[in-house]
């Protein structure tokens, strides 16, 4: 984290913190923008074709969840807004006419889907049905839009490009470049699958874990399925997507991918490294599997992965973090697609692994794995990056704000209201379950009118 | 029309959106903070769900619109800003995120003493965050946010332009709420509610209107560049602000709350539209210009684009979501 020969501003690692919970928190958000409203489109337009209550039933609840979920989405959403400028004042004076214009997108998706968000929402028993659900299908789609332009400008970020620098000035901004960088839509090919995966799962653990408790009925059954089937497809589709976006690495980021593959030294060929930590210079901990690192990393049986010793010393990322994070990454997806795999097999083989405990309880993890697995990838990329903001342009400490380390103060007050909002979700979202469960539907306020007149 | 000029209106065009339809929603916590008691204040509480639920994240994306085209279009004076007035934003922050989120938990709590919890915080950030968004209005508009050197981190936005924007901007918002609160009461036939509103827009809108007018004097000390324009080239806006101010409460007095919305809006975006064009051409007054504070040519036209595409795509889904909540059918709880 030191960087040779310059003080580091102290607002710096405040900043950078500030920025892993907010964008860390925001992301599993995001995820379900992204994904739930393809899972409600296919539960709710089931319901209306085959007139079937269980699946009008998951939708409405389903429709309510994303309710609160969406709501805590837009304005954790918000704060990463704010934080572009408020944390990061070098980067977005310098280079907002360069990365903006996908924001600019990003934003108009934003507005498509909480306009048709409220429509949805509020349009239950107040439009003709066949009208109201498609109503949730823009959403679906501004959430691809969105996660685009998105990962477009962190594409960028990677791999800038849509501009020249002139003796230290930004000239020749060519913005629709940025937009639209060729590293743009490999990135958000794996992050929209993984949005998937995180939705998913969680979604059908939830389900899992109700019939783990002896609900087996086809309200759990189609609950779980349906989000289940999404994830599946996301699961094994993911380290296909993960791997193509890996070629080139060594070319792009030499840096993140000896730190990736924990390369201290250049190894031909190289090995896989699994687990492991570099001490003083010393790879500690690791097993390593001959060949396979210069196999995967680079395609080839003995091409070897450039090690961190190819690297300034200045110019390299906190190896130990991003390495342990990558793997965790792989490894979890690795384990969620080999997972949803056996249970595919299974089925066909005509076995139902639904009636087996250790299965449920698998699957009622692996949505709190799949978000693992998305917040280390994110790490992984981010972490991997450093020191650089802007690969190779811009540095992390000259895109900081003018900050002493009084901003410590703000992180911890973060984290304090993070908290306060994650317990309100789960408590909320728990009794919303609680009383669908013991047969209210409409969950109405405890402060109407009515409510209140009665309980009284 | 410039460019820069032209990429400047359609920003503050969003600046005016935002001031009146999350303007309006953010008015309704004032409502809800002051409706007494839980059962007193139920009817109202319930209403301010309800008129409010279907529109407010939507009404919310006109700030990030703002937000990225600022940034987008204008980088340093953003950059300049956010660093300037840190204060301000991260507490304006703090509301937008806990209203937004306090007011969904509340919608959904299980127990009246939850969702007390959830509505006093809904409330009171809802009346805090244009608070804080009207210091800022106030620190750009006292020519207080240098592009370089940083500005001061607190009197920037504690001084009277700042704290008559805030207070102005938490007036206006409580204005056109109980103006359009008062018009759903109607419509659903809550009579007693619809009174209650009225009264109580009524002496917010005097309220308010008084505060508009007052800030003009010390404005001239404090903020010259933005009193010579309201006084000269926004004069007519500030007109038209007063008119339309008086013909709200006329008509809020004679019990047509529909049609008073129209006029409520008025008001509400001439004030705003006043202070916009009374700073032309600075985007930081006194510090730099629309036009020199402008990014590249090829990013401004990619954002015209952007809003072109938002004008197509976005406003009729827009409209149609403000229709249909102001049919009978949606009035309906």
């Amino acid at each position: 984290m030191q960087l040779a020969g310059t003080a580091e501003p102290a607002g710096l690692l405040p900043a950078r913190q500030q920025m892993a919970l907010s964008l860390g928190w925001h992301i599993v958000l995001a995820c379900f923008g992204v994904a739930f409203p393809a899972m409600i489109f296919v539960m709710h337009l089931r319901g209306i074709r085959r007139e079937d209550p269980v699946a009008l039933g998951l939708a409405r609840r389903w429709a309510k969840v994303s309710a609160v979920l969406f709501a805590i989405g837009a304005v954790s959403g918000t704060v990463l807004s704010f934080e572009m400028g408020l944390l990061w004042p070098g980067l977005m004076g310098t280079y907002g006419d360069v990365l903006g214009l996908p924001f600019a997108f990003e934003g108009l998706a934003f507005f498509l889907e909480a306009i048709f968000l409220g429509i949805y929402l509020y349009g239950w028993g107040r439009m003709p049905a066949k009208r109201h659900v498609l109503m949730v299908l823009p959403m679906a789609i501004t959430g691809i839009v969105g996660a685009y332009c998105v990962v477009a400008v962190n594409a960028w970020m990677n791999v800038p490009t849509g501009f020249r620098l002139v003796g230290g000035e930004v000239t020749d901004v060519q913005p629709w470049a940025v937009l639209f960088n060729q590293h743009a839509f490999l990135q958000f090919a794996h992050m929209w699958v993984g949005a998937y995966m995180v939705a998913g799962f969680s979604v059908a653990g939830v389900y899992a874990a109700g019939m783990l408790r002896g609900r087996r009925d086809a309200h759990h059954r189609l609950g779980f399925m349906v989000p289940f089937v999404f994830a599946s497809i996301a699961a094994v589709t993911q380290p296909f997507v993960g791997h193509v976006l890996g070629f080139g690495l060594d070319e792009r980021q030499p840096a993140k991918l000896a730190a990736f593959e924990l390369a201290e030294t250049t190894e031909s060929p190289s090995p896989l490294r699994l687990g492991g930590v570099v001490v003083d210079g010393e790879v500690v901990g690791a097993i390593d599997i001959p060949v396979l690192g210069s196999l995967i990393a680079m395609n080839s049986l003995d091409d070897p992965v450039p090690g961190l010793d190819t690297i300034p010393e200045e110019d390299r990322p906190p190896v130990n973090i991003t390495h342990l994070a990558f793997q965790t990454m792989v490894g979890v997806g690795t384990l969620l697609a080999a997972g949803v795999t056996w249970f595919w097999v299974q089925r066909w083989r005509g076995r139902d692994l639904l009636t087996k405990r250790w299965f449920l309880r698998a699957a009622a993890a692996a949505g709190p794995l799949a978000v693992i697995a998305l917040e280390a990838g994110w790490v992984a990329t981010e972490v991997g990056r450093q020191p650089w903001v802007v690969y190779g342009v811009m540095r992390t400490p000259d895109a900081v704000g003018d900050y002493t380390s009084a901003l410590w103060w703000l992180l911890g007050i973060s984290a304090l209201i993070y908290a306060g909002m994650t317990a309100a979700a789960v408590i909320v979202l728990r009794s919303m379950a609680r009383r669908w469960r013991s047969g209210e539907t409409d969950l109405p306020s405890p402060y109407a009118p009515e409510t209140v007149d009665s309980s009284s | 029309m410039s460019l820069e000029v032209a990429v400047a209106a359609a920003m503050f065009a969003g600046v005016i959106a935002y001031a009146v339809l999350g303007g309006a929603d953010f008015g309704s916590g004032f409502f809800d903070l002051t409706a007494g008691s839980s059962r007193r204040g139920a009817e109202l509480r319930t209403l301010v769900d309800h008129s409010i639920g279907p529109v407010w994240e939507a009404n919310h994306v006109w700030l990030i619109y703002v937000l990225v085209i600022w940034w987008t279009g204008f980088p340093e004076s953003f950059a300049a800003t956010m660093s300037t007035l840190v204060v301000p934003l991260l507490l304006a922050l703090l509301g937008i995120v806990l209203r937004g989120a306090s007011f969904a938990f509340r919608k959904y709590s299980a127990t009246l003493r939850q969702a007390r919890l959830f509505g006093v915080i809904f409330a009171v950030s809802s009346v805090i965050t244009p608070f804080f968004l009207g210091t800022v209005a106030g620190a750009i508009a006292s020519g207080r946010v240098p592009m370089e050197e940083g500005g001061d981190r607190w009197s920037s936005w504690l001084n009277p332009t700042s704290l008559f924007g805030g207070a102005i901007a938490v007036g206006t918002c409580a204005f056109l709420a109980g103006v359009f609160l008062a018009a759903d009461a109607h419509r659903s036939r809550r009579s007693r509610l619809a009174e209650d509103l009225r009264a109580r827009s009524l002496g917010v809108g005097l309220v308010t209107g008084a505060l508009v007018f007052a800030a003009l004097v010390p404005m001239s000390m404090d903020a010259p560049v933005l009193a010579d324009g309201l006084a000269g080239r926004a004069a007519p806006l500030v007109v038209m602000a007063g008119l339309a101010g008086v013909a709200t409460l006329v008509l809020v007095w004679r019990r047509r709350y529909s049609m008073a919305r129209w006029p409520a809006v008025v008001a509400v975006a001439s004030v705003v539209s006043g202070w916009g064009v009374a700073q032309y051409p600075w985007l930081l007054v006194d510090h730099v210009t629309i036009r020199a504070a402008a990014g590249a040519s090829a990013t401004l036209q990619g954002l015209l684009v952007a809003v072109g595409l938002a004008v197509v795509l976005v406003l009729p889904p827009l409209i149609y979501l403000l229709r249909l909540t102001q049919t009978e059918e949606w009035t309906r709880h």
